[in-house]
């Protein structure tokens, strides 16, 4: 494969057909962004077929140097590469979401889709500290798009809001990293990732970098767009905003904040717990008392996110790889939630829980899918939603044992939220007589839980196929942390009358 | 051993089957399959259990696939088998097989079969995979693998609002144990850096002594991890403080509460604390922790068992009373009786609670004792089964010969009595409070269920049933006259149950005459660790203390059982006013025992209530008054103020902003480029 421009290819395709399907009537508008869609995803297979694991860090590269330094760089890692496979496996979902309800506009919203997929593939491989920057700022315009088109009664509340949030942290973010280019000389990601800034510096570095990824994550407080965005988008939106949108900010702190800024990050180490804890416990209660389906999901996600950013900042292998199989995880089922959301929004036209009830009775292929959705959002042990959280709190657990205790009470209350959320949809008497005429799922939404359904299991089953492509890559940032990492605060201390080799052997595990 | 896989996965494939048949497979071959597939898994399991009692096998391990490898922290999909694994693999498989043919006859009426019988095999197969694991998070998988299983079935009848709540709270309550039991796997990885159970074993005893640090105070390590683990065991065992969703899991049908809330998923955290034994005897607090709770768990249980008038609920205290009696047996080091005793609970415990279905299911799906009496002549065979289970729960026997539970019970009271511990003497003589009630409620409920006159005609079940048989405006107007007067048949005709069902009563009954007996010296007598072969601790000074207990000490239990019997007897044959009367004369005692003890309106108002308060508060002050209103709701006023004479500039439609944003990022751009 060395030398075929793969990754050019994969943001080229969806950009012709972006293109293309503004000047075309709904209909083939439709089959365009399926096939453009479904193509991308053929070509991630390809990719993933083809990356060297335990090869090249940086594999599939390709440079143009443009103009003063700045150039047009693709490269994917491990973590990239999963990033990547998992937009391009949720677009053709979305395009399926999207068939019917979606009727007017058709071709412009199909357009937007597209661009996005460019854009979010963009950012994953972009390997120029500028590039990186445009396509990360610039997949805010087509989900403003998305949602401010297509979204519900609310929309310009709603989109007005996302972009407030957003824009104020990229601004920040922009200023660092002209700073950056200056001091360092290069705009090249893979070297500024090796690059040691000086720590005084690196502070002010990690908080612009901070501004933004935690708005996008997103992190307690600064949360409060993402309700109102869900609420209102349409349900593909809500889908590719819950799956992959919000991966952006834990992808920045994985590539740019954690190995540029060690220092900074270790030293920020507590302010991330302090917000997660908050975020994981007061998100999970709010969850508790909605009314609103997608807000409940939408909140559920925040406490979710909370698990990956204390993960990210246990700054040891488990807490690292656990917060990449959390976002994977997430993007999958929680977009998955999304979709069962829409699905029966599609039927009935309000998100509002206690318009339905008793679902498993006509829909009961419908229930068993959501069932499956909410134990992976739950965490049981099989589906893809433990092995994530298992290893990020392990991870955590060697740095702050409060932190842990805090944190893991959000597996009693996402238990909590999510039953009763079902409960209150599939479960009890079909009281509403609309709600009970609903017919079961079609061949088109099988089409897309189905495979929703396998993934979620498969990465519960056998992460390994998750775990090996990023192996390398996590344990190059574990060693670059290494000088930066904090201690724990449960070591263990052998008893006097103990043999001394024992000790040894005891701090030897508590690493 | 290749069987094993066999064992475990065939009721995971017969549970996908049926469930993704469900409807379009039709009644008859889902639960042909499923039953199938068990009967096939516990023919296979007994022999594996016989290569163990003869000595011929050894514990193996076999690997079945990576699970996950993270730096240091690795664990495999991998079945271990030794002696503890053989005796929970003929538990299981064996009260599963039957459970699944009783349900052929108990289920009947029912129109959505398939997916019962889909949930019972899954749950067989998460069961299997717990008493199989070879490290903590497989055991953690198969954990909340029965927990969901149990979720589903509690919740199987899901129009009913009381079953949807029983399901949740089950869940919600197991999950404050699983987080516990969590916490115990992350704290176990990194004091030993491994969670694979055979070397944290080997490693334990060298962790004596030393300390750790645990929310920001130094402990002894073993301390911590063990009690860690142990609060999932409360959880899943629903011990005291932990205990409230048992009773409330009765919302399923009856044949699930006899698998999985009696015989099987309960015992999970006795089992597993047997498994860990060598990692709790490094921790003598830990022990004696246990040790109380189990003994505090089996008076308080067997108080409230006194006082219920819901056959299955009567039962489902039992049950958590005999929980009590495992841990506390588990507590003071004797590991063999406790899983004696889980050994043969499981045959009188799934008997009982599948005698109580053939009750129910000849009476109407009526519950409530009050309701019963007279029946041991309309359903003899039920009648009799039963009688055998509760001379086996009761313990009835002398001279080394008895049922069943006189051999595992009487040997963990002299184990609690011999340890000679403070604790130990608690458990013992909460124990033999405990059984002294155990004798009354288990004749109680015999008594009311099937002796003294027929008082069906209170019933609504018995009622419904009646007018449901004969349409007549006549039987009408007798139907006032029979709601006022409690006692006669109402005209109803029980029926005793179908042979599917019979015949797993018939050989439970076996069991829990036989399987005490028959099994003592493999399980609690000299020379036992032969048996074990190091599966869990044994301690041989532990059984000779029991041969040299006081005579009165031995004979105790059997006193209390006589006592109990007598007082149920006298109660509820003799001067059927009596209990009343006592009830009256206790009032607020018995209302707070019969309320059992309060516990759930505690905790209603301790977090149930405050949880959706907070989660009201923080969403609508918080979220909404607080961070919208300062934050991007603010800035779009000090906006709006400012904007107003750049109005003109501005079109407002969406995509003009999305161009002043690309401009922006243009112009940021050329300046990098000027840079």
């Amino acid at each position: 494969m060395s030398g075929f421009p793969i990754l050019s290819l994969m943001l080229l395709v969806p950009l012709a057909a972006a293109l293309a399907c503004l000047f075309l009537e709904a209909k083939p508008a439709r089959n365009l962004a399926l096939a453009a869609t479904l193509l991308d995803f053929a070509l991630g297979v390809v990719l993933w077929a083809n990356f060297d694991i335990g090869g090249a860090q940086w594999q599939f590269t390709e440079r143009v140097e443009l103009f003063s330094g700045f150039s047009y760089a693709l490269g994917i890692d491990g973590i990239a590469l999963l990033l990547i496979m998992l937009s391009v496996f949720l677009m053709p979902i979305c395009i399926g979401a999207s068939w019917k309800s979606i009727d007017k506009r058709v071709g412009e919203y199909m357009a937007a889709f597209l661009l996005m997929e460019t854009l979010m593939i963009g950012v994953f491989a972009a390997q120029d500290l500028f590039l990186f920057y445009i396509f990360f700022e610039a997949g805010l315009i087509p989900m403003y798009l998305i949602i401010g088109v297509w979204g519900g009664a609310d929309r310009i509340y709603a989109s007005y809001k996302f972009f407030l949030y957003t824009l104020l942290g990229s601004v920040l973010m922009l200023i660092a990293m002209l700073w950056m280019a200056n001091t360092a000389g290069t705009t090249d990601i893979p070297t500024l990732m090796a690059y040691d800034f000086d720590p005084h510096v690196q502070t002010w570095l990690w908080l612009a970098f901070f501004a933004s990824f935690a708005v996008k994550m997103p992190m307690w407080p600064v949360h409060t767009w993402l309700p109102d965005a869900h609420v209102q988008a349409p349900t593909a939106g809500s889908v590719i905003l819950a799956g992959v949108l919000l991966k952006m900010g834990g992808y920045g702190f994985i590539r740019f904040s954690l190995p540029m800024f060690p220092e900074a990050s270790a030293y920020f180490g507590p302010l991330i717990w302090g917000l997660s804890m908050a975020a994981v416990v007061l998100t999970s209660l709010i969850a508790l008392v909605q009314h609103d389906m997608k807000k409940l999901i939408a909140y559920s996600s925040v406490a979710h996110m909370a698990i990956v950013t204390i993960g990210l900042f246990a700054f040891n292998v488990q807490g690292l790889e656990g917060s990449m199989l959390i976002m994977l995880s997430h993007g999958l089922v929680s977009g998955a939630l999304f979709l069962c959301v829409g699905i029966i929004y599609d039927r009935l036209h309000t998100r509002e829980i206690d318009r339905y009830g008793g679902l498993s009775i006509n829909m009961p292929r419908y229930a068993l899918f959501f069932m499956l959705f909410t134990m992976a959002s739950v965490g049981l042990p099989g589906t893809s939603g433990f092995v994530g959280e298992f290893l990020s709190l392990a991870g955590i657990y060697q740095v702050s044992t409060w932190a842990t205790l805090i944190c893991a009470t959000g597996i009693i209350l996402g238990a909590a939220y999510m039953l009763y959320l079902y409960r209150r949809v599939a479960f009890g008497e079909q009281k509403n007589a609309d709600a009970a005429a609903m017919a079961d799922l079609d061949v088109r939404e099988l089409l897309m839980v189905v495979p929703l359904g396998i993934a979620v299991l498969w990465m519960g089953i056998y992460p390994e196929s998750f775990i090996a492509p990023m192996r390398a890559d996590i344990a190059a940032l574990d060693a670059r942390l290494a000088a930066a990492k904090p201690e724990g605060d449960s070591k263990v201390a052998m008893g006097k009358e103990k043999p001394v080799h024992e000790e040894v052997s005891a701090h030897e595990g508590a690493h | 051993m290749q069987s094993i896989l066999l064992i475990v996965f065939l009721p995971l494939l017969a549970a996908i089957i049926a469930g993704l048949g469900n409807k379009q497979l039709g009644n008859v071959p889902a639960k042909v399959v499923t039953t199938g597939a068990l009967f096939i898994a516990c023919a296979l399991s007994w022999p594996i259990f016989i290569s163990f009692l003869t000595g011929s096998a050894e514990a193996t391990v076999v690997p079945v696939l990576t699970w996950v490898k993270s730096g240091p922290m690795a664990f495999d999909w991998a079945l271990r088998v030794d002696t503890l694994t053989a005796v929970m693999l003929v538990v299981v498989t064996s009260v599963s097989a039957l459970v699944h043919l009783y349900s052929w006859g108990y289920m009947d009426e029912e129109p959505d079969q398939p997916r019962f019988f889909a949930y019972l095999s899954l749950f067989t197969f998460a069961m299997l995979m717990l008493v199989t694991a070879d490290n903590l998070v497989q055991m953690f998988f198969g954990w909340e693998g029965v927990g969901l299983a149990s979720y589903l079935l509690i919740g199987f009848w899901f129009r009913k609002p009381s079953a949807c709540a029983a399901a949740i709270k089950a869940f919600v309550v197991n999950r404050v144990g699983d987080l516990g039991f969590m916490l115990g796997i992350f704290g176990t990885f990194l004091v030993f850096g491994t969670v694979s159970i055979h070397e944290i074993l080997q490693a334990a005893p060298g962790m004596a002594g030393s300390t750790i640090g645990f929310l920001g105070h130094r402990f002894d390590t073993m301390t911590v991890l063990c009690l860690l683990l142990f609060i999932g065991a409360m959880g899943k065992s629903a011990q005291l403080g932990l205990h409230t969703w048992l009773p409330d899991a009765m919302e399923g049908p009856t044949p699930v509460s006899a698998l999985i809330h009696a015989a099987t998923m309960v015992t999970a955290g006795v089992f597993m604390v047997c498994r860990l034994s060598p990692m709790f005897e490094t921790s003598p607090t830990a022990m004696a922790f246990i040790t109380v709770i189990g003994g505090a768990t089996c008076f308080f249980a067997a108080t409230i068992g006194c006082t219920q008038w819901d056959i299955k609920r009567v039962i489902a205290y039992s049950t958590c009373s005999q929980l009590g009696y495992m841990f506390f047996a588990a507590g003071v080091g004797a590991y063999g009786a406790a899983m004696f005793h889980l050994f043969t609970h499981a045959f009188f415990k799934a008997l009982l609670f599948l005698g109580a279905g053939s009750v129910i299911h000849a009476m109407h799906h009526e519950q409530d004792m009050r309701f019963y009496g007279n029946l041991r002549k309309h359903i003899p065979i039920t009648f009799w089964t039963m009688t055998a289970g509760t001379l086996a729960i009761t313990g009835v026997g002398m001279f080394g010969v008895g049922f069943a539970g006189f051999h595992s019970k009487d040997a963990i009271l002299e184990a609690a009595y011999a340890a000679g511990s403070a604790s130990g003497s608690f458990a013992f003589w909460m124990g033999i409070f405990a059984a002294l009630m155990t004798s009354f409620y288990s004749w109680r409920l015999v008594f009311l269920t099937f002796f003294g006159k027929p008082r069906w005609a209170g019933s609504e079940h018995i009622q419904h049933a009646v007018h449901h048989h004969h349409e007549d405006p006549s039987e009408e107007a007798g139907h006032d006259n029979h709601v006022h007067n409690p006692e006669g048949t109402a005209g109803y005709h029980p029926h005793e149950s179908p042979l599917v069902m019979l015949i797993p009563l018939l050989i439970l009954a076996f069991g829990a005459v036989a399987a005490g007996y028959v099994f003592q010296h493999e399980f609690v007598s000299e020379g036992t660790g032969e048996f074990w072969k190091g599966a869990l601790v044994f301690h041989e000074h532990l059984i000779h203390a029991m041969h040299s207990i006081p005579e009165l000490i031995k004979w105790s239990p059997f006193i209390v059982m006589v006592i109990g019997l007598v007082t149920a007897w006298y109660g509820y044959i003799r001067n059927t006013r009596f209990p009343a009367a006592v009830a009256e004369q206790l009032g607020p005692v018995y209302t707070f025992v019969y309320r059992k003890w309060m516990f759930d309106e505690l905790y209603h108002y301790l977090f149930v209530v405050p949880a959706f308060w907070l989660g009201r508060v923080f969403w609508k002050q918080g979220d909404v008054g607080l961070i919208d209103r300062f934050g991007p709701n603010g800035a779009a006023w000090v906006v709006a103020k400012g904007s107003t004479y750049a109005q003109k500039v501005q079109s407002g439609y969406l995509y003009s902003y999305a161009l002043v944003m690309l401009l922006g990022l243009v112009g940021a751009i050329s300046w990098v480029i000027a840079g």
